[in-house]
């Protein structure tokens, strides 16, 4: 009696499943945890293939992809580590491209905080600002260049504090432990505007372009699905998305 | 096998932390464990809990409140404020802080299993020839239940040394300050310096080994004397 109901309703769920019935797995930088969440959203709307998503460092996941990680694809922070992929024949050939050009912002979460001229970073009125590990992350390179360029590293190094990606780092100004720091600006940027605190977008001139590549690893080459899903992601729809999170495209 | 200077930095920090820390949650973790061992209060249940809270949690809810309440907006950081220490992320003392919290079951535990396997007898004995509380303590407390004290403060030291999670939530990665071993350790491997990371990480299971090594080797050996008591 009850019954009848839920058996109509899983065969109507089998019969739906599209072709490739199994999620695509995913390895996403942090930095772009937001457009990522928007952009499979709306491939999962109009197309009904699922994506199973993981965010963290591009590090971490290169070793894990280096040791067997059940992913299909990845989008990395750097071109450094998907090259070092190709390189490694674990990726396939000639996938690798070139999906966002990352943006950087000094960020505080407090109004009035950063202003035009920069006056606060220059006089040094802060306790701590916060940046991604420059070893380790394109964003904190980017950041440290930025300083560089200013000549402000010797007079603000004692104040660094260092997030191990830029999703920690954004935490440290978030949660007001450090006044201000530099974060990715898709962060801060939600439908083209940043609409908390503080901020200034750092001019493109005062760091090398922040160009985030992606690539299908060789678990993705049988995956019709993998491969739809990169096809949407050059698609004009996508990169609009990806450009009012303060992304440059290709 | 060799460190770099940073790699040595890492490890003199650690070093200093497991110390500060250790003798911090002696002086803490005795009294509670005193307390727990011999209450036969109603709080007794939830205080134990609370101080074994950081067996279950992930370290991450750990630092991330930590880094909440020490920050600028929250309780503990409105208060060091207000003494004019600023905030406590960051620093080493915010990491002293934030260990003997993450820490201190390791040392309440066998400290209190200790005293309670003492048991009245003694205590009584030493009130009865009128030793004061301070004396019973220092010349009853202390010698019967050393092993516990001694097993006590190796698990607190080893267990700050291989904290990473909850420094890694409030540390904010300073070199000398904040960037403990695990952390350099994790940074070789992001920075894909595998070379680096196999020495300190070798380094670790090495020193760790050693640690529960002589531990139960000092178990044994206190065992057969205690063992003729019963």
């Amino acid at each position: 009696m009850q019954l009848l109901p839920v058996i109509c309703l899983v065969l109507s769920g089998l019969l739906a499943r599209p072709l490739w019935a199994d999620p695509v797995r995913i390895a996403v930088a942090s930095n772009f945890t937001l457009p990522m969440k928007q952009l499979v959203a709306d491939y999962e709307k109009t197309t009904g293939n699922k994506v199973s998503m993981s965010f963290g460092s591009s590090g971490k996941f290169y070793a894990q992809i280096m040791n067997g990680a059940p992913f299909q694809v990845f989008f990395s922070a750097d071109q450094a580590k998907p090259q070092a992929l190709e390189r490694a024949n674990m990726i396939v050939p000639n996938s690798r491209f070139t999906y966002a050009i990352g943006a950087l912002a000094l960020w505080s979460a407090q109004p009035g905080f950063i202003d035009t001229q920069l006056y606060t970073l220059r006089q040094g009125n802060f306790r701590k600002i916060a940046l991604a590990n420059p070893k380790l992350a394109p964003y904190g390179a980017a950041a440290a260049e930025v300083l560089a360029k200013l000549n402000l590293v010797d007079a603000t190094r004692a104040k660094w504090v260092q997030g191990e990606n830029i999703a920690q780092t954004y935490q440290f100004v978030s949660t007001g432990n450090a006044e201000l720091g530099f974060v990715a600006l898709s962060q801060i940027m939600s439908h083209g505007n940043v609409d908390r605190g503080s901020s200034w977008v750092v001019p493109a001139e005062l760091y090398q372009p922040i160009k985030q590549d992606a690539v299908l690893l060789n678990n993705g080459a049988h995956s019709p699905g993998a491969q739809a899903l990169l096809a949407f992601i050059r698609s004009e729809q996508a990169r609009s998305v990806i450009e009012s999170y303060g992304y440059q495209t290709p | 096998m060799s460190f770099s200077e940073a790699d040595l930095a890492a490890l003199w920090l650690t070093l200093r932390l497991a110390s500060s820390v250790t003798f911090v949650l002696l002086l803490l973790g005795t009294p509670i464990a005193w307390w727990l061992a011999r209450t036969n209060s109603w709080w007794k249940g939830p205080v134990a809990s609370v101080v074994a809270l950081p067996l279950v949690l992930p370290p991450t809810v750990l630092g991330f409140y930590l880094l909440m309440l020490m920050g600028p907006q929250g309780v503990i950081g409105q208060f060091t404020q207000s003494l004019g220490l600023g905030t406590l992320p960051f620093t080493f003392w915010g990491l002293v802080v934030a260990s003997v919290l993450y820490s201190m079951p390791f040392v309440v535990q066998p400290i209190q299993n200790a005293i309670e396997a003492l048991g009245n007898r003694p205590l009584e004995v030493a009130a009865t020839l009128r030793a004061g509380p301070w004396d019973r303590f220092f010349s009853i407390v202390l010698p019967l239940a050393r092993p516990g004290f001694i097993t006590a403060a190796v698990l607190g030291f080893a267990h700050t040394v291989g904290e990473f999670g909850v420094v890694l939530m409030i540390g904010g990665n300073i070199p000398g300050e904040t960037r403990v071993v695990s952390v350099q350790i994790y940074d070789h491997v992001e920075a894909l310096d595998y070379g680096q990371a196999h020495t300190l990480s070798l380094l670790m299971i090495a020193f760790s080994f050693l640690v529960l090594l002589g531990l139960y080797g000092l178990q044994r050996k206190q065992a057969s004397p205690m063992g003729k008591e019963h």
